[in-house]
């Protein structure tokens, strides 16, 4: 009889345990495209960010109003003025191989991106010339100058940290099977199909992940996104489309947040980049007059249900940065017709390369109406993305519509694309009193300084117009009210932490 | 011609038709307009990055000089890999062929149920309510476009009902009800489609051989009219139809791209679009190297039923 309650409680006991055990928490996310190689180093789609939320931790994050806050690092310090940062690492953090992360790990993660041919990080931190290790949990950079955007792009994946074990083993396939010190390792990826992560059991901060397990799912069409949310299948949605917010906002089983980006939608306007320069480049008046004879606000009731942020300026409204000075113009199209009849061209003409993407179609076609009212013509020339990224770098442009997905520091938003050897800077606009200042700035440590420089930047770009910024989305998620503790930040990505399904 | 001689005559044709496969896919991709590095930064504009992608996947050598290291890499076996995911081009399609198999065959197990069937129907019955049915049913799966129908059956029977999984796709390895569950709704859609085809050719096929003089024989001597449809006239009306079942299956297995973007199935058609989309010219390559070998074979297959099935095409005795 002994014997046979012992076992009774022994089978009870395992049968408990198996059912604990089968119960696994998945969290199941719709994400827009497929992303590219799972690499800090050399991943550069927008989508590939989100996946690396799971996976990838940084030295620092950012909150939803763009502070610097720690995660693999706990502190910084600028040191000999400005050329040097110091950097406390964060104890006891492991990679998902078991190796420790330490300062060897970040000077070989740095290297790495410093050095990889086809690194895309390069550019945002390549002014760190060396790595020193100042002992196991601190690292101290050196600069060749002053680069105070350094900490905010080390919140991006130029700070995320990958298993130096992994990296050397895998070489240049560790793209199809990332290392890092995430929340959840990577399990397995079917292309275009799903990325799977499981929890890691040695996260640093374990406490605040509640899910078991983690499934991208890549469906490109926002239709069948939306249904697949709608029916359970997911629990989350990113980028959910302005023209389905209604119909999520109508379910009660749904929630969709939305925050303002920190990019910028814009057309870059052909100034100098070979002969098509002529067109839009020969006087400012012209770009000036096409932008008053848009109305950016019109635009957004119609086209976006009124669900984005009409913009002017490289950040958007909500940004410390922005210029109050200088609010969005009123459509004025009197005065457009007047600057071009000043400028000797009363009938402009131009082409804009739009992609063949909904949005920005609809959105043409209501901004070629708009300038056809000020006596501007405009042509609409559709081009898939590639082919007009490319002719933006030949020149082959006078205008084409595209947008920037945004960096939460100002210098992220304008550098690359407005000083004269800007690496996006396709209009091939100069001005070396702008790169002046906005090289100063980016050595300026004080917020209220750089604010300044920032303004004086915007006050020449509204006059110079070398590009028409026209708004600024919102980024929407969307998920099941079962899912709480989600706080949308700027840049759209879905911090994991603290997201728990009822 | 004996079947082996004919089969191993048409087996060697495959090897100068996927070299004229290889060739051609490789000079389109050369006319597509942009930049295939410019294409994998995307929004990250570092010249240096850019300069690096187009030497290390010798973009900056001369085409005919492209095309010799991509064609000495295949003939060793190596597909290359995807610029945008790094994934190995045979990894990648050894993972979506099977897919694309399942999704294909079941769509063609549909079609073949449906069509068959209507078709043989709309034959025997003409000029009657059944057959106008079939022909009404037969237009439909050919026009309706195959995202409307997609999107209208997840909304019905996954998001109202709940019966089935809205998207995705799950091994038949890891879960059988799941795999039949995420296949059940992509499967209709094309099968549905290729159905309608099947129908009409089965149709005009029937309406052939029923008015043949074999078939009024069989009727004179009172065989049934069960057996007249079925064992005299559809068995042969199924040779041509045989053929066409080969073509269409052939043609599935080069992925529907519309019904596995809107189903997230991760076949070869979506790999297919993105990789153009990407200028991933290596997937793209191996994915029409592919598709074209398993259409030519399949061909194959279909000729070969039809040499079984009707002793009229194994020439004299």
């Amino acid at each position: 009889m002994r014997w046979t309650r012992i076992l009774t409680a022994f089978l009870v006991l395992v049968v408990l345990g198996a059912g604990t055990a089968s119960a696994q928490t998945v969290l199941r996310i719709g994400l827009n495209d497929d992303p590219d190689a799972l690499d800090p180093t050399i991943s550069r789609a927008y989508v590939g960010r989100l996946v690396f939320a799971a996976f990838c931790d940084k030295l620092f994050d950012v909150t939803p109003d763009l502070k610097i806050v720690p995660q693999l690092a706990t502190s910084y310090e600028w040191a000999a003025g400005g050329r040097a940062v110091v950097i406390k690492l964060r104890p006891g953090v492991k990679f998902h191989d078991g190796e420790p992360f330490n300062a060897e790990a970040v000077r070989f993660n740095i290297e790495r991106h410093l050095s990889t041919p086809g690194s895309f990080r390069k550019s945002e931190i390549g002014e760190i010339k060396s790595v020193d290790i100042v002992n196991d949990l601190t690292v101290r950079f050196n600069l060749a100058e002053p680069l105070v955007p350094l900490i905010a792009a080390l919140t991006d994946r130029s700070g995320m940290m990958i298993s130096p074990k992994a990296a050397r083993e895998l070489g240049d396939k560790f793209g199809t099977r990332p290392v890092c010190a995430g929340p959840f390792k990577f399990v397995e990826r079917v292309a275009q199909g799903k990325i799977v992560g499981e929890r890691f059991a040695d996260y640093w901060d374990k406490a605040n992940i509640h899910f078991d397990r983690i499934e991208f799912v890549p469906i490109t069409d926002s239709t069948a996104r939306l249904a697949n949310l709608r029916s359970g299948d997911l629990q989350m949605i990113e980028r959910v489309s302005p023209t389905d917010l209604a119909q999520v906002r109508s379910d009660p089983k749904l929630k969709v947040v939305g925050v303002a980006e920190l990019g910028y939608q814009m057309l870059p306007l052909n100034l100098n980049n070979g002969p098509r320069g002529k067109v839009l480049g020969a006087d400012p008046r012209l770009r000036q007059a096409i932008d008053l004879a848009i109305d950016r606000e019109t635009i957004i009731k119609t086209v976006f249900a009124n669900e984005y942020i009409a913009g002017n300026q490289f950040v958007s409204p909500v940004s410390p940065y922005y210029n109050a000075k200088f609010p969005v113009k009123r459509r004025d199209v009197a005065r457009a017709r007047q600057l071009l009849r000043e400028a000797g061209q009363p009938n402009l003409a131009f082409t804009l390369i739009v992609p063949p993407e909904r949005d920005r179609q609809e959105a043409a076609l209501v901004i070629q109406a708009m300038l056809a009212e000020a006596g501007i013509t405009m042509t609409i020339q559709t081009q898939e993305n590639v082919t007009m990224l490319s002719a933006g770098r030949k020149g082959d442009f006078e205008a084409y519509f595209t947008f920037w997905s945004g960096r939460p520091d100002p210098d992220g938003n304008i550098f690359t694309f407005t000083t004269c050897n800007g690496g996006q800077n396709d209009s091939k606009y100069c001005n070396h009193d702008v790169d002046a200042i906005l090289t100063k700035a980016r050595h300026e440590a004080d917020p209220a300084e750089r604010k300044r420089l920032y303004d004086q930047t915007t006050e020449i770009m509204l006059r110079d117009l070398p590009r028409l910024i026209l708004w600024h989305r919102r980024v929407f998620t969307g998920h099941t009210i079962r899912l709480q503790g989600f706080t949308p930040h700027p840049d759209g990505i879905i911090r994991l932490k603290g997201l728990k399904l009822s | 011609m004996t079947l082996p001689r004919y089969i191993a005559r048409r087996l060697v044709v495959l090897v100068p038709t996927l070299f004229f496969v290889s060739v051609l896919i490789f000079a389109l991709q050369q006319l597509l307009p942009g930049d295939a590095a410019v294409a994998l930064a995307g929004e990250e504009h570092d010249p240096a990055a850019v300069a690096a992608i187009r030497q290390k996947y010798h973009l900056d050598r001369s085409v005919p000089v492209q095309y010799a290291i991509w064609i000495g890499r295949v003939l060793r076996g190596d597909l290359g890999e995807s610029m945008r995911n790094k994934i190995p081009v045979s990894r990648l399609l050894a993972a979506k062929l099977p897919v694309t198999v399942e999704l294909a065959a079941c769509s063609m197990v549909i079609a073949l149920l449906l069509g068959i069937p209507a078709g043989v129907l709309a034959a025997v019955k003409q000029g009657r309510p059944v057959a106008v049915a079939a022909n009404v049913l037969a237009l439909s799966g050919l026009s309706v476009p195959h995202f409307w129908l997609g999107i209208m059956l997840i909304l019905f029977f996954a998001v109202h009902l709940g019966w089935l999984p809205a998207s995705g796709y799950v091994s038949p390895w890891e879960n059988l009800k799941g795999n039949l569950a995420t296949i059940a709704l992509p499967s209709f859609v094309l099968g549905t489609g290729v159905g309608g085809i099947m129908m009409r050719h089965t149709r005009g096929a029937m309406v052939e051989t029923l008015g043949a003089d074999y078939v009024r024989t069989a009727r004179s001597k009172s065989v049934t009219e069960r057996m007249v449809v079925l064992k005299h006239a559809l068995r042969n009306a199924l040779i041509p139809v045989i053929t066409l079942g080969a073509i269409e299956f052939g043609r599935l297995l080069g992925g529907a791209v519309l019904t596995e973007q809107i189903f997230a199935i991760p076949g070869f058609g979506k790999m297919l679009v993105d990789g153009v989309f990407n200028r991933d010219y290596a997937v793209v390559q191996g994915v029409v190297l592919v598709s074209a070998g398993l259409y030519v074979l399949l061909n194959l297959a279909g000729d070969v039923l039809a040499f079984l099935v009707n002793p009229r095409l194994r020439g004299p005795a």
